[in-house]
């Protein structure tokens, strides 16, 4: 799976600045096809950055400035077209983010806004996607009710439905478990690791277990570096920079 | 030392209490003025009429008109372009000197006195635009005198709705106009609307911008165009408590009650569209 694999998303020598403050120095690795990738580190490394500034939301910070090159599919990603580019890479945010909307039209979002009209095909995409996100059997009767009223691991499953309805290619996930509890948590794990064969997903995450239990490669960050990246069980086992294994093993600090 | 602390607390209750009754007092008094000294004059033929004998008898019928064509010019011209400029500078305009500098002009134009206002009125639209003195006229100024509220209430309004919402959508590839009609607009719109029917009942009662440009002295009969010039309460009230003699005191405190029952019930309205939204905010 992970030799030889294709290049998904390539990121080159990237550095990131907002203001006269950098938050990543020269970031190079690449995300495989179809993979989880586990990105860890402390608080203020840079993990976060690094998503919004794959699809783009960080351009929306007057001081952000980015060098170095991101390509997506071997296209640079500064020359595609920002709405499809954030079609193509979903976000799902550390907090749950539902729309003030009902069940439905959470799901229905995405579809509408690039144009799906026909209600018999939305209906379609929004069960599918609430199904792939595990969340249809406790919704289905209940698609009218305000998103807002769901337990929060149901509103981030919510979320994860409402990117998937969109058909992304890769999936960002911002901490997306650090507000939930242990069974949400699984949850969410369990949708991650089955959407696995359809999407790339890279997942941000503070809790290092989580990237142990679900990712194929993680990469550790480390004050604005990239210090490491390989297998995810060669990082817990036997990793090649002492940082790394100084912060797996919980002795960092 | 605990005593002196007791004491402290109890003297700056005192003050704070007694300040905001200073603020109290003499809204109920004034209202309760006019009330005593206009009730006697409500009737029907007051509320239906035109004046007659020199504005002395008769009704307000053509004031009370006039005064709501010209709240609803104001509204048509001032609200698309408050709300639309309000949204361009949350949304859309980057912090730059230029946003900053139009910033400080909004809050400046804010403290312009209203009889700038008219002039700037006469000037612009009665004498160069050559729309004489109309409604048309009248509605611009008091439209250009209200935008700096609504952008200010509309600007507040839009900075609540919280930044994960517009996030959350553009995420999805929405553009942003497309985020900000589905999900920015909607919930920022209560807000919007109380704060643009505040700057409307305000507008409602000025008398210096529509002076020179709209307001007539006596014409009892309806404007039948927006060029027609027309009536209005609160040049009406000025009319009548300054330029005609012998005139009975409750025609006027019953013009008053008139005027500031109209504004109250905008105010009204606002509240309770404020009051409607926020049961069913479900944020």
């Amino acid at each position: 799976m992970v030799d030889g694999a294709a290049a998904k998303v390539s990121i080159r020598d990237l550095s990131v600045y907002f203001g006269l403050h950098r938050v990543l120095k020269n970031v190079t690795f690449e995300v495989h096809s179809h993979e989880i990738l586990g990105m860890i580190g402390p608080a203020n490394s840079g993990k976060t950055t690094l998503l919004r500034t794959l699809n783009r939301l960080n351009d929306r910070d007057t001081h952000f400035r980015m060098t170095g090159g991101i390509e997506i599919d071997g296209k640079d990603h500064q020359k595609m077209d920002v709405n499809l580019l954030r079609k193509k890479l979903g976000m799902i945010f550390a907090l749950p983010a539902p729309l003030p909307l009902s069940i439905y039209d959470n799901v229905s979002y995405g579809p509408v806004v690039h144009g799906v009209r026909r209600r018999v095909e939305l209906n379609e995409i929004v069960e599918q996607s609430l199904r792939a996100s595990f969340l249809w059997d406790e919704v289905k009767d209940r698609l009218d009710m305000p998103a807002m009223k769901l337990s929060g691991g149901q509103q981030q499953r919510l979320c994860i439905a409402r990117t998937l309805a969109v058909e992304p290619e890769v999936i960002l996930y911002d901490e997306p478990c650090s507000g939930l509890d242990p069974i949400s948590t699984a949850k969410v794990e369990e949708a991650m690791t089955q959407l696995k064969n359809r999407y790339t997903q890279i997942l941000v995450t503070n809790n290092t277990k989580q990237a142990a239990r679900v990712s194929d490669r993680t990469a550790f960050f480390l004050t604005s570096e990239l210090v490491e990246i390989d297998e995810t069980q060669r990082i817990f086992t036997v990793p090649k920079d002492k940082r790394t294994e100084d912060y797996v093993s919980g002795r960092f600090g | 030392m605990r005593l002196k602390a007791k004491l402290t607390e109890k003297v700056a209750f005192l003050v704070l209490l007694l300040s905001t009754l200073v603020i109290v007092i003499p809204v109920v008094l004034i209202t309760l003025l006019i009330l005593k000294e206009g009730l006697p004059a409500m009737s029907w033929e007051f509320l239906s009429q035109k004046p007659r004998m020199g504005m002395r008898a008769g009704g307000i019928f053509p004031a009370i008109i006039g005064t709501l064509y010209l709240v609803g010019g104001t509204m048509c011209f001032a609200l698309p372009v408050g709300i639309l400029a309000a949204i361009y500078l949350s949304e859309y305009a980057k912090d730059n000197w230029l946003t900053r500098m139009i910033d400080v002009a909004i809050a400046n134009l804010a403290g312009v006195p209203s009889v700038v206002y008219g002039l700037f009125g006469l000037g612009l639209f009665v004498n160069f635009l050559n729309f004489g003195a109309s409604i048309l006229s009248g509605a611009l100024t008091l439209a250009i005198m209200s935008l700096p509220v609504i952008i200010t209430a509309s600007r507040e309004a839009l900075g609540t709705v919280p930044q994960n919402f517009r996030e959350a959508s553009l995420a999805l590839g929405a553009t942003r106009w497309q985020t900000i009609r589905k999900v920015v607009l909607p919930n920022a719109l209560p807000g919007i609307m109380t704060g643009t029917i505040l700057a409307l009942s305000r507008a409602a009662g000025e008398t210096a911008p529509i002076l020179f440009t709209v307001a007539a002295f006596y014409l009892p009969k309806l404007p039948k165009s927006i060029m027609d010039q027309c009536m209005a309460l609160p040049y009406h009230l000025y009319v009548i408590s300054t330029q005609v003699t012998k005139i009975k005191p409750q025609v006027q405190y019953g013009t008053a009650l008139v005027l500031i029952g109209m504004v109250f019930i905008m105010n009204f309205c606002a509240m309770i569209i404020r009051a409607h939204f926020r049961r069913k905010k479900q944020w």
